[in-house]
Order: structure tokens, then sequence, then C-alpha cells
């Protein structure tokens, strides 16, 4: 209790630099867990919108981004007629704007596409898509951004385009989506081939076959598991490694707040720890009494930045711009994880702070009255 | 009392100091030179001297604060060197008597008292059980739950002196512990200090410039130029 006590009265003497360094610490756990959530979310949900129930991806081998993957019309034929293939969806993704909206995802698919036969249809209906080339089905968000309903003509990027549906999905990214029959969109975004073809297979355990497969009959196109493909994206590597750069580089200057508080805790309260090791205290006994508080600071700031981040992210929530494009579900893990990299950072801190106070000579620190 | 049996053992007087020289700044202070001392267990000794004439300096040296430049001292037949360990010794061998008191302002009496038995891994309730004591031959036992700030000089010094015996050391080593104190209380603390030291039967070596005080003890060791010269 007397550890805890001294750790307690060492930041009461210096409230505000105490707060100070609560407050890094808190800002540091609140950015790296909002960054990284929303992250995870826009990778869920983008990587949700490639699997739509489908277990595999094939697009073209060895390309940065999906939306330059070129996948030939007869590779996507032929393989729909594998054994092993129940289904096969092909899909083109373009990018379109509109006059108040410079990005749209636009998705080329077929009726029997998922994405068509499972979303709840608020207008039109799914027998009807691409009955004509010129319709387009708009995603709820995309009507409700573009001020279109069903019926309606509506200019997107130098065409003209009439409304035939309104649908809604559980995916924000098509939500906020025009999906256009395959061949007006390949015409529109002047491809012939597709993005990307999403596959089921008859059974789960013929994957490794499928694969083996497409790699000996189409070496420039590889096919990925669901799980696989989030792993291995480029694009998704990218983001993960970029949230958690911004989410570390917080917590180091946490740490370095916390550092600078320990440090000045050691300096103004050298003669305590004097008198500590006159009655006996060790080394490890005097670097606990650091390391004590430097966790009270810690633990502070990792509750507050707890508080502060899921706060951010419920406001997140209620941007209606952002609203369905990011999923911002807190995940225990990575709570969990954010708190003990703090706790880390704490203790990272005060190592220095510890090390200072474990070579205090007590003889020359009682000499200073 | 810990006892060692790795290190080497001299004869066994409390504290035996042999030729002991300490200075600083590479030699440029010499503060010690050349001190020869031997006090047998259970005596109560009075180191007198001007200021600066290494009193304090030789009580850092025995209590283990500090290491002399040249010499050996012992305590309790056991040599301070770097085979001992200090920690240890300073646990549970000698207790520490300031004239500032230097206790923690933040704490209460019981806490700081407790610092001592904390350090040593005491069992809580014993430790309790010792502070109670103290505080009762200390007259203390109803300023426990108060801060060091809200004491005056003497129950300061009572509080230092309970903290010094928390852990029955074998020797207490006091530095002018009346020096900050008003006649009628440094009469009371060192009455205190003589009479704690003969019940527990611990060997008190204490500097000191009062020379009434030092007249009560059972030798007088007069200090000059960082040498021992015993008058009595």
């Amino acid at each position: 209790m007397i550890f805890l006590r001294l750790a307690w009265l060492n930041l009461l003497r210096h409230r505000i630099r105490t707060l100070f360094s609560i407050a890094g610490i808190a800002f540091s756990v609140a950015a790296m867990l909002t960054v990284v959530t929303v992250l995870q979310g826009a990778i869920g949900m983008f990587t949700g919108i490639l699997s739509s129930g489908a277990e595999m991806i094939v697009f073209e081998r060895n390309v940065s981004d999906l939306f330059f993957s070129d996948v030939p019309l007869p590779a996507e034929r032929s393989i729909a007629e594998w054994q092993m293939v129940a289904h096969a969806d092909p899909v083109l993704f373009g990018v379109v704007s509109s006059a108040d909206h410079p990005i749209i995802t636009c998705f080329g698919v077929t009726k029997e596409d998922p994405r068509i036969r499972q979303a709840t249809w608020l207008e039109g209906s799914a027998d009807t898509f691409g009955t004509h080339e010129t319709d387009i089905v708009l995603g709820e968000r995309a009507a409700a951004f573009l001020a279109a309903s069903a019926g309606k003509d509506i200019p997107i990027g130098h065409g003209q385009f009439h409304v035939s549906g309104i649908i809604r999905t559980k995916n924000g990214f098509e939500d906020g989506g025009v999906f256009m029959p395959l061949e007006s969109a390949q015409r529109f975004f002047h491809k012939e081939g597709l993005s990307v073809i999403t596959i089921k297979l008859r059974s789960t355990g013929q994957a490794e076959a499928f694969k083996r497969q497409v790699r000996e009959q189409f070496p420039n196109l590889i096919a990925l598991e669901d799980a696989e493909f989030s792993r291995s994206y480029s694009q998704f590597k990218i983001l993960k490694a970029t949230a958690w750069a911004v989410g570390g580089c917080g917590l180091a200057l946490g740490g370095l707040g916390v550092a600078n508080t320990m440090i000045m805790s050691v300096f103004t309260r050298i003669r305590e720890i004097a008198i500590l090791r006159v009655n006996g205290f060790s080394n490890f006994q005097i670097a606990a009494t650091v390391f004590g508080e430097s966790a009270v600071v810690s633990v502070a700031g990792a509750i507050l930045g707890l508080v502060v981040g899921a706060t951010t992210l419920y406001v997140l929530k209620l941007v209606p711009a952002l609203d369905g494009y990011v999923d911002v579900t807190m995940h225990a893990g990575l709570m969990l994880l954010v708190v003990l990299l703090a706790l880390l950072t704490g203790i990272a801190g005060a190592l220095y702070p510890a090390f200072y106070a474990m070579r205090i000579r007590p003889v020359e620190a009682l000499r200073f009255e | 009392m810990n006892t060692e049996t790795n290190v080497a053992q001299i004869d066994r007087p409390a504290v035996r100091v042999q030729n002991v020289w300490k200075s600083y700044d590479d030699g440029a202070i010499a503060v010690l030179n050349g001190v020869d001392l031997e006090i047998s267990a259970g005596q109560t000794v009075a180191l007198c001297g001007p200021s600066g004439c290494g009193k304090s300096t030789l009580l850092h040296l025995i209590g283990g604060l500090d290491e002399p430049s040249q010499g050996r001292i012992a305590v309790n037949g056991v040599e301070l060197n770097k085979h001992r360990d200090m920690v240890q010794f300073m646990r549970h061998e000698v207790g520490f008597v300031f004239q500032l008191h230097n206790l923690i302002p933040d704490l209460t009496m019981e806490e700081n008292c407790l610092l001592p038995a904390l350090a040593a891994g005491t069992n809580a309730s014993a430790a309790q059980q010792r502070l109670n004591e103290l505080a009762q031959r200390t007259g203390m036992q109803d300023r426990t739950q108060h801060r060091i700030q809200k004491l005056s000089g003497g129950e300061r010094q009572r509080t230092a002196i309970c903290r010094a015996l928390m852990n029955r050391p074998g020797i207490l080593l006091a530095d002018e512990p009346t020096g900050s104190l008003d006649e009628r209380t440094s009469g009371t603390i060192f009455e205190l200090l003589m009479e704690l030291a003969s019940s527990e039967g611990v060997t008190l070596l204490m500097a000191t410039h009062d020379r009434a005080l030092a007249g009560s003890c059972n030798r007088t060791i007069e200090m000059h130029n960082g040498k021992i010269y015993e008058s009595r």
C-alpha cells in the first residue's frame, strides 16, 4: 500500500504535469484505436464487396490495385464450366463521377450476381436488372446523395443513365455505389475484360485444387481465398501499416511525455529516494516506485484514451458524409492490444528515470539540505 | 541481526575501523586521515568535534552509505566491502537518525516508520506490532496517523528514532540528532535515545556538538581534522 501511496503522492505533487502525461497517453491510445478501427472496418467492407458470399477471388496476377486488374472474359466462361465451381460471378470495378461527387464506385455485374440477388430492393426488382443497356441500379445512399429515384434519368460521367431500381445492402461501399449491367460497364470503361471473378466452390476442400488449376491454365491470373486475399492484398497491407505507424508514432510521443514526467519526478525527489535507500530499499524496490508511478499514468491514460476513442468513433458514425463508409465496431482484442501497448509505452518511458533513480547515492543526496 | 559467513571474519567488537581514509575530488579534499576506532557492543559513544572534522563522514562509512578511500571497516565482525550485501546490512544491522530527521513529509508518522519494514519484507502484522510498541515507548501513540508536516520538531525526531529502530538494528548511528531542537526538547530526545539504546541492547554512536549530552554517554571520542583523539 505504501508503494502505491508513494506513487500516488508523487503524481499529486505535480498535478498539471501528470495530467499532461495522462492526456498524451490518452490521445495516443484514442488515435491508434480510432485509426485502426476505421481502417479495419473499411478493409472488412471492401473484402465484403469482393466476396459477397463467395469463397475465392480470381484476378490478374501482380496488379497493385484491383481497379487495374484485367481478367479476360473467356477465362471467366471457362472457369464457370469447371466441375468444382458452383458458380462464378464476373465483376468489373470502375470509378465514375457526377457533378457533386467526384468518386462513386461502379460495379459492373450480371443479374445473377449475389449483390443483386441478395440485396433488399427498395425500388424496382432484381428481375428487371440489365433489361436496357442504359439501366443502372443505385445503392440506397448513392440514391440519396444523387437525389435520384427509380424511373429518373441522371448524368453519370459522360453518360446519361436510367435509374431502374434502388437497393439496400449490408455493405457501406455498395450502398454508396452504382450497379450497371456488365456489358454496359465494359463499354462505359472501355474494357473488354473483368476486374475479378468471385467463385463459390461446390466444396471448400477443393480450394487448393482450384488454385492449382487456375495457375496451370491461366498463368496470368491468381486465385486466392477471401482471408488469404485480405492478408496479402498490397493496398490493405499499406493501409494497415499506415494505421499502425500513425498509432505507433502517437504512442511514441506519449511515451516521451511519460519519460519527461518520470524523469522530472525523479529529479524533484532525489532526497526522498535517498531516504528510501537509507531505510533499506533495494535497487529493484526503488525502480518499482518509479515504474509504479509510470503504470498509474499509463493506466489512467489508457482508460481515458479508450473513452475518447469510443466517443470519436461514435461521433464519426453520426457524420452523414461517412454514414455507411466506416465500420466503427470496436473489437475487444484491439482494445486490449492498445491498452497493453500503452502500458508498455509507459514502462519504456520509465526505464531511464528508473535507472537514474537506482544510481542515486544517498550520502550525496542527503548532504544537500 | 544478520550475520554472514562468506566474508572475512575479524574479531567481534560491534564496530571496528582500521586506518580509514576518506577523500573527495581525487584526493583534493581529505576528510578522514587514518581513523582507527573500536566500539564494543552495547556502548553509547558520543563523537564530538568542530563542524567539518569528519564526524558525519565517519558515521556514513560505518553505516554503509559511503565507502572509504582506504582502510577497513567491520560491523558486528563482518567487513563492509564489495562482497557484503549492503542492502541487507542497511535493512537489518544499522539504523540512522539524522539532524533533520529525513522523513517523507507527505506520509504519516506510521507510514514513515513502516518504510524499513516494507523494504525488509516484514510481515505486516509483526511490523504493525513493532510500530505500536515503539510509538508507545516514544510517546507517539496518539500521533501515528498524523502527517509529518503536522508534527513538531521533537515529534519528528521521535518518529525518526522509531523508524531507525523498526527492524531491531544492532547499531544506531545518530548524526547530531538534537542539533535542530531547543534545549529542553534536546534533553528529552537524548534521554529517549539513551533509554531505547539501553533497553534494545543497541550500540549507539552519536555525533554531537553538545558536550553536556556527550558526557552522559559511556564514551566520548574527539575528532579534529579527520583524526580521532579519544578523550574518555
